[in-house]
Parts: structure tokens; sequence; C-alpha cells
């Protein structure tokens, strides 16, 4: 025995004695993780989160959240012998003159923008893969609260330097407040401690911010990962992958260095962009006065989507008996992101009914073989598209010199005609790549080669593919359709008719494919002709 | 297909032959591997000693120019380069090390399905029946309807100990500072203003003048600040009430939008429209800011002006309408 092995030895030793831990840790620390290129985005994640909280904590040790006036006298010209809130003050402070304070804040942004996107991407790896399906329903639930809390958070964390650009999304977000019928003016007055902007709404969203959010983040990513621990990882189908088994690389001593070696990645490409790349430069924008704007204002990416809702509406207002509703307000505000968001929580459940499958899966589907849902997750892709792109419109507008009335326009109209476009459109794309697989794995593999036969006849050559290639091509599930059934055995009508008329019908939607190849057919094909 | 066989699916041809990488049987690879590693990990430590150098060597105010990028601070340039550098290569360095050196052969493990052994199942539902029944919640109503009603009142008191938070409304949407006889005063710089400050086709903002020991609170500029533009008189196109409230040409709206609470600040001179830069509502001004296009649902509330015996622009009357988003209780049309 080495030294070196002495002493892990005694490492092992250590630590059972202490905690009589060595059977769970040997059997985690040799846990096999599946490898995918997109099981990463999760990852980083995950990362950027821990890089929000470095960066972050690093922030807070000069950041002032208050909105006691104050007149700068700083480093930064411009702006000397200017009324200025103090959080705005002590954020020029951070910027220009604590040595890496600007690379810090910009560190965090990037890292905000990343934290969200790739939350974004892994929903989509996850939704379009299956991967929500029993048993992993509720991490499907708790992914859902963390895009949202991000979203919040993120919005609540730009808010806090109080410039002129974030003023302008806090006013808006006061309006959606007041726009609630009943009790919105009275949340208004409570949330910002009187009128608008008062001197209490920083310090108050600084303290969720930093506190509140992040610990249910933390909770939340904890719950979620100790799922994908227990639950074991899903995996992409192909030969030697089953329902019953994982196949991939144990955590120690591969995992443990990839994803280690992938967190220093993912920072140094954070700390990249925040070292060239300038990210919401607040001393241009100057302090927020409720009377002052900057042309092209515009959120984060993540609430552009919301924005463009809101852009986009039509000026509804209902006023009646003394009252006002804003439709204009609270259908794109509050309703629509409502709606939506509820319906991405309860996906998993909605086609559990309609395929009636209650069964677990761990083998992740490839979109084609699930044409219906991959067209739904397009359709929604779309509508947000749609949306994002006219949060922008004034910038599309300027930078393209069109008219943003027609832009807007195009998005009110685009709004309810593309979504449904990109539903047929990408169910048909599916099925065209299921007949593909199927043309491929009964005819082979297009080889360019062409031969011209004794009697002048040309032909391409077409070369067998592998058996792992057939397999990985044929092995999905072929679902059913759930038949409507009005009658029991005696004639007797069923209770909850048009329920189960309406589910028959999305099952049949649901079940439309093309019918993978049989090794049955490719031998029959082969004694035909080729 | 035919004859109603059998189908014959493909079958699972089981886990591809492992491809043994250079480095596992070529000592020699390995050791250039095993060079590359340790590369990785020196840049990162040159990364390390370019962020602390520059933090505490280089000068904080000198800007060199780098192309495309422009002028670039280049201590906070230098900072985040290096750490940038010392985290990439550091993580690169690992991940090189586990694709080159540490074993790639796949591991197969058993997975089980979550649902237990129908015994156990039977057991434990039993277990949670019997308990449960033994509690006896399905069985006693009362006590049942009584907790209910003693938890849901209890989650009542979190929410009523926030009512401290803000103050009540009260009539604060609904009322301005601007008040019969109040003058305008330029934004910056509290200047009264006579029409003659004013060319046909300028814009100005303004806000109502201070009495004397009051303080401008943003609260009030939230609220106060109203947009002046001059056009020709026989451009405006205004009943025989609201052209009263123009004063040889000068139109006063609040600059508060009625849809969400910006400030309405781009002025077109060419169409006469004002532009609300968040979502584009657009007021067409010699129509009283009529909605013409966008979201907002009500055009700007105008402010009645005239001039004082000075000669300077007053307020004739306070806004006959709450400025600014919509709300619950906002009654006027």
């Amino acid at each position: 025995m080495s030294q070196k092995e002495r002493i892990a030895g005694g490492v092992a030793n250590y630590i059972d004695e202490r905690t009589g831990a060595a059977k769970w840790l040997n059997k985690n620390l040799k846990k096999v993780f599946p490898d995918h290129w997109s099981f990463m985005l999760g990852e980083v994640a995950l990362y950027s989160f821990i890089i929000l909280l470095l960066s972050g904590t690093f922030l807070t040790f000069w950041f002032d959240p208050s909105q006691r006036d104050v007149i700068y006298n700083g480093s930064y010209m411009p702006l000397q012998h200017v009324q200025m809130s103090a959080a705005y003050a002590s954020t020029l402070h951070i910027s220009f003159d604590v040595r890496g304070g600007l690379l810090m804040r910009q560190i965090h942004h990037w890292a905000a923008l990343l934290f969200m996107a790739a939350i974004i991407a892994h929903l989509l790896r996850v939704f379009f893969t299956g991967a929500f399906r029993k048993p992993r329903e509720a991490n499907w639930l708790i992914g859902v609260g963390l895009v949202t809390l991000g979203i919040v958070e993120g919005f609540l964390g730009y808010s806090l330097p109080d410039d002129l650009l974030s003023g302008t999304g806090i006013r808006i977000a006061e309006a959606i407040l007041q726009a609630i019928p009943v009790v919105g003016s009275y949340i208004a007055f409570f949330a910002f401690g009187g009128a608008f902007p008062g001197h209490v709404f920083i310090p108050r969203i600084y303290t969720v911010h930093v506190l509140l959010l992040p610990g249910a983040f933390l909770a939340l990513i904890t719950i979620h990962l100790m799922l994908v621990w227990y639950q074991k990882h899903t995996q992409y189908p192909g030969p030697g992958r089953t329902e019953k088994n994982v196949v991939g690389y144990p955590l120690m001593p591969v995992y443990m260095a990839k994803a280690g070696g992938f967190f220093g990645i993912v920072f140094g490409v954070t700390a990249f962009l925040g070292a060239v790349a300038s990210i919401n430069p607040i001393w241009l924008y100057g302090p927020y006065t409720p009377g002052q704007i900057s042309a092209g204002s515009q959120p984060d990416f993540y609430m552009g989507w919301l924005d463009g809702l809101v852009r986009m509406s039509p000026p509804i207002e209902t006023h009646a008996f003394g009252h006002t509703i804003s439709w204009n307000i609270l259908i794109p505000g509050l309703i629509v992101p409502g709606i939506l968001f509820t319906g991405m929580a309860l996906y998993p459940f909605i086609e559990s009914y309609i395929s009636g499958d209650k069964r677990e899966h761990h083998l992740l589907d490839r979109p084609r073989n699930v044409p219906n849902r991959t067209a739904l997750g397009a359709m929604s892709l779309t509508f947000m598209m749609v949306s994002l792109i006219n949060g922008g419109n004034d910038l599309i507008a300027t930078h393209f010199h069109l008219s943003i009335n027609q832009i807007m326009w195009m998005s009110r109209i685009g709004i309810f005609v593309l979504p449904p476009l990109a539903f047929v459109i990408t169910k048909r794309i599916c099925l065209s790549l299921q007949r593909a697989d199927r043309d491929l794995v009964l005819h082979g593999r297009e080889t360019g080669r062409l031969v011209m036969l004794p009697h002048g006849e040309f032909v391409e050559v077409h070369e067998p593919i592998s058996a792992e290639k057939a397999w990985t091509l044929t092995s999905h599930e072929q679902p059913r359709a759930i038949p409507n059934v009005s009658e029991d055995v005696n004639g007797v009508a069923k209770p909850k008719a048009v329920r189960n008329k309406l589910r028959s019908r999305m099952s049949v939607a649901n079940a439309e494919q093309a019918p993978a190849a049989t090794a049955t057919e490719a031998k029959e094909l082969e004694g035909g002709h080729h | 297909m035919t004859n109603g066989n059998h189908i014959e699916k493909f079958q699972d041809p089981g886990l591809p032959e492992h491809i043994h990488r250079k480095a596992d049987h070529d000592e020699k690879a390995a050791k250039k591997a095993e060079r590359q590693v340790a590369i990785l990990f020196l840049l990162s430590a040159v990364g390390t000693v370019l962020a602390i150098g520059s933090y505490i060597f280089m000068p904080q105010d000198l800007v060199i120019f780098i192309p495309i990028m422009g002028d670039q601070n280049a201590a906070q340039l230098c900072l985040g380069l290096g750490i940038a550098m010392a985290t990439f290569f550091l993580g690169m360095g690992a991940v090189h090390w586990a694709k080159t050196l540490m074993p790639d052969t796949e591991v197969v493990a058993e997975r089980h399905e979550f649902r237990s052994e129908e015994e156990d199942r039977e057991a434990f539902v039993a277990t949670v029946k019997e308990q449960g029944g033994s509690a006896g919640l399905g069985r006693r109503t009362l006590i049942k309807r009584s907790l209910g009603l003693a938890g849901g009142l209890a989650a009542l008191t979190p929410i009523v100990m926030l009512r401290d938070l803000g103050p009540q409304p009260k009539k604060q949407l609904n009322t301005t500072s601007w008040v019969s006889g109040t003058r305008l005063v330029t934004d910056p710089g509290d200047r009264p203003i006579k029409p003659s400050d004013l060319e046909v086709g300028a814009v100005a903002q303004v806000l109502p003048a201070l009495k004397a020991g009051e303080e401008r609170t943003l609260e009030n500029v939230g609220k106060d600040a109203v947009l002046l533009i001059r056009l020709n008189p026989n451009e405006f196109n205004l009943d025989s009430e609201r052209l009263s409230w123009t004063h040889d040409g000068i139109i006063a709206f609040s600059k508060i939008c009625s849809h969400m609470g910006c400030a309405v600040a781009l002025y077109e001179q060419q169409t006469k429209h004002l532009l609300c830069p968040c979502h584009q509502s657009t007021f067409d001004v010699t129509r009283a800011a009529k909605v013409i296009f966008g979201p907002a649902a009500r055009p700007l509330p105008q402010l009645a002006i005239t001039i004082d015996s000075e000669g300077y622009l007053i307020a004739k009357q306070p806004f006959t309408e709450p400025v600014g988003p919509s709300f619950w209780e906002r009654n006027t049309k």
C-alpha cells in the first residue's frame, strides 16, 4: 500500500467511524450518471446560481438599499452634485470607486441572464424529451416554481439600483398592482408605503432579493437535485439502454471532475463577459425621477415577453358604477401569464390523462416520436417569441426603419395566427421525420454512389444501417388512442359522456404516428427487391 | 405483416463495444494528455497572477483603446480577464483530465421500479388507513371542521399584520398639486414661463410652482409633471371648452401616461403626436391627446391654462380627472 492509498483509506475510515455511512457513501460515490450534452443545461443554471450568490454577496458589502436623498460626490464627473437616492449613489460607488466593483456588477448581471437562459433551455429539454413524466412530475412542478421565482428575482435585482430605466420598470409594476380590481390601489399603497415612488420600496425588495427568494431557491434547488439523485437520471434511448438500467459514468471520479470543471468553465465565461461586455451602464441613465424617461426602454429578456404582451394589448377599459377595470393591463399582465404558467405546471398531468399512460418512464423520447407534445411546445414557444419580439418593437422599428404601428399589428394578428400554425407545421414535420426514420431502417442509408445497371437504368446504392441504429430508430413506444366507449356492455350510457368523448378525441390526436419499421417488414423488403 | 403472422421487431443489440482511447494503452499518449492538463492548470495560475497583479499595481484610471471594444478601463479589464482565465482553465483542465485519463468505460447500473412489493404496499396503505382512521379525522367531523376553521384563521394573522406597510390611498390617486392660479415653472430650474418663451412647435416640461418652504418630492413629480406644447392655434381640432383650456396655441397635458404611468416624453413635431416610450401608446395633441394607437384606453388629462396679471402661465383650475394609470376607484371616464 502506497502512502497515498493509506491516506485515502484513513479519510474513508475517519468519516465512517463518525457517521456509519460507509455503505451509503460507497454506493453513491459509484452512482452512475448518463452522459449527454443536453444534461448540462440544468448544470449551467445551477452554476450560474452559485455565481450569483458569490457575486451578489460581494455587491451587498457596498450597496446601500436606501431611497434617502443624497448629493453624489464620487469620481464619476457627469453626475457630480446631482441629487439622487443612496441606492443609486452606492451603485455608482461600486461601479467607479470599488476596485473590481463594476466587474462584479457585470458578472452578477450576466450570470442572471445566463441563469434564466439556462433554466429556460433546461425546461425545454425536459419538455421536449418527456423527462417530466412519471415519476418526475414533482420535479417538473419545482422547476416551474424556479423559473417563475427566477423572473421575479431578476426583475427585483435590476430594479435595485434605482436608475431611470429600472425606476420606469417599477412604475409599470406599480400600475399592474394598481389595476387589480377592488384591492389594487390598497395593495399598491401598502407595497410602496404610500404614493409612488415613496422611500420604502427599494429597501423592501432588497430584503426579498437577497434573503427571501435566494432562500426559496436554495430549498427548491436542493429538493430538485435530491429527487434527481434518488430517482436516478433519465437517459436517451439506444442500444443497451432500457427502462431498467442507467448507462453512464460513475460520480467518482469522472463526474466530480467533469461537473467541478464545468463550474469553472461557466464561471470563466461569465467573468469574461463581465470583463469585456458592458451591461446595464446605470450611470448613463441617471437617477430615477417619475417625470423623465429614456427612449427605447427595455426590460431584461425574460421579462420582455410580458412587456410585449402589454404593448400589443388593445385599449380596453370598463367604466361602470363608478369603477374602472383595466383589461388592457389585467389580461396581458396577469391573466394570460397566469394561464400560461398554470398550464405549464399541469402539463404532465394533462398528458398522462390524455394518453392514459400511468407507467414509469426513464427513457427519454425523441421529440419527433411524440408529435403532439412537440407541436404543443413549438406552439407555446412561438407564442412567447411573438410576444418577445413585440417587446422590442420600438428597437426593431428604429433599427430596421419600419413602422412601429405595423409591427404592433403584425404581433396582434400573429399572436393568434402563428402559434396554431406552428402546431400544425411542427406536427407535420415530426410525422415526416418518423417516415424518414422508417425509410432509413427499411431501405438503408443513401450512399451517394450511382450504379448503372446492364439495361441502362441508374440506381443509387443503399447501404443497410447498423443494428444499433436500427434499434435506436425503432425502439420507441407506439401510443394507442383511448377509444370512446359511450355505452357499457349492457348498452347503458356511461356517465361523463362529453368528457370521455373529449378525452378520446385528444387521445386520437395524441397517438397520431407513422408506424415504426419492424424486422418483419425489413425481411419482406429484402426478399422482394434490392 | 402479411398473413397475420407475428410481427418481429428489431432487437436490442446491447451496448456497443467500448472503443478505447489512445491514452488507455499508449503510455506516450497518456503522458501527452497529462502535460496538456498541466498546461491548462498553469494557464489558470497565470490568470490568477494577472488578476491580483492588475488589482494591486494597475492605476485605476488607466484607459486603453482596444479595437472593436473602444476605450476600456485597463484595470477592470485585466482583473476580469484574469479571473476568467483562472476559472476557465481550471475547469478546462479538470474536464480534459476526466475525458482523457479517467476511466471512460460506461457502467451499467440497475434501476428498480419505485413501486414497492405488493406486500409492502398493502401494509403501508393499511398503516395510513388504520393510523389515520384511529385519529378519527374522517369520523369526527366536528374536529375536522373546527380544525379547518382554526387553521384558516391562523393563516390570516400574517396577512393582517402586513396592514401597516403603508397608508390607505384615500383620495391621493385623485388629486395633484395643481390648483387654480398655480404658476407653471420649468423642470429643471423652477422658473416661471411666459407664452413668449415657447416658440411654435416647441415642447417644455413644467411643474407647479412651489409655495414658500415647500419641497418637491418624487411623489409629487409623479403626479404633477405636465407637458406644454405650442402649436398654431388654427391647428387645434378641439371643442370650445377644451379650446378655452389652451392659451395662445399652448396646450398642457399630464405627462404621466394614462396607461401605466410612464413619462410620455416623445413628441413628433410633424405629426403632432405624443408617444409613450414604454408601450407606444400614441396621443394626438391636436385632438386633446386622443389615443390613436397602442394600449392606452384614455387620453392624457388636459390641464386648463391661462396667464396671470404679470403674463406668466398659470393653471386655470385643477385637473378635472385623476392623472396616471387607472385604478378600481377611478370614477370618471
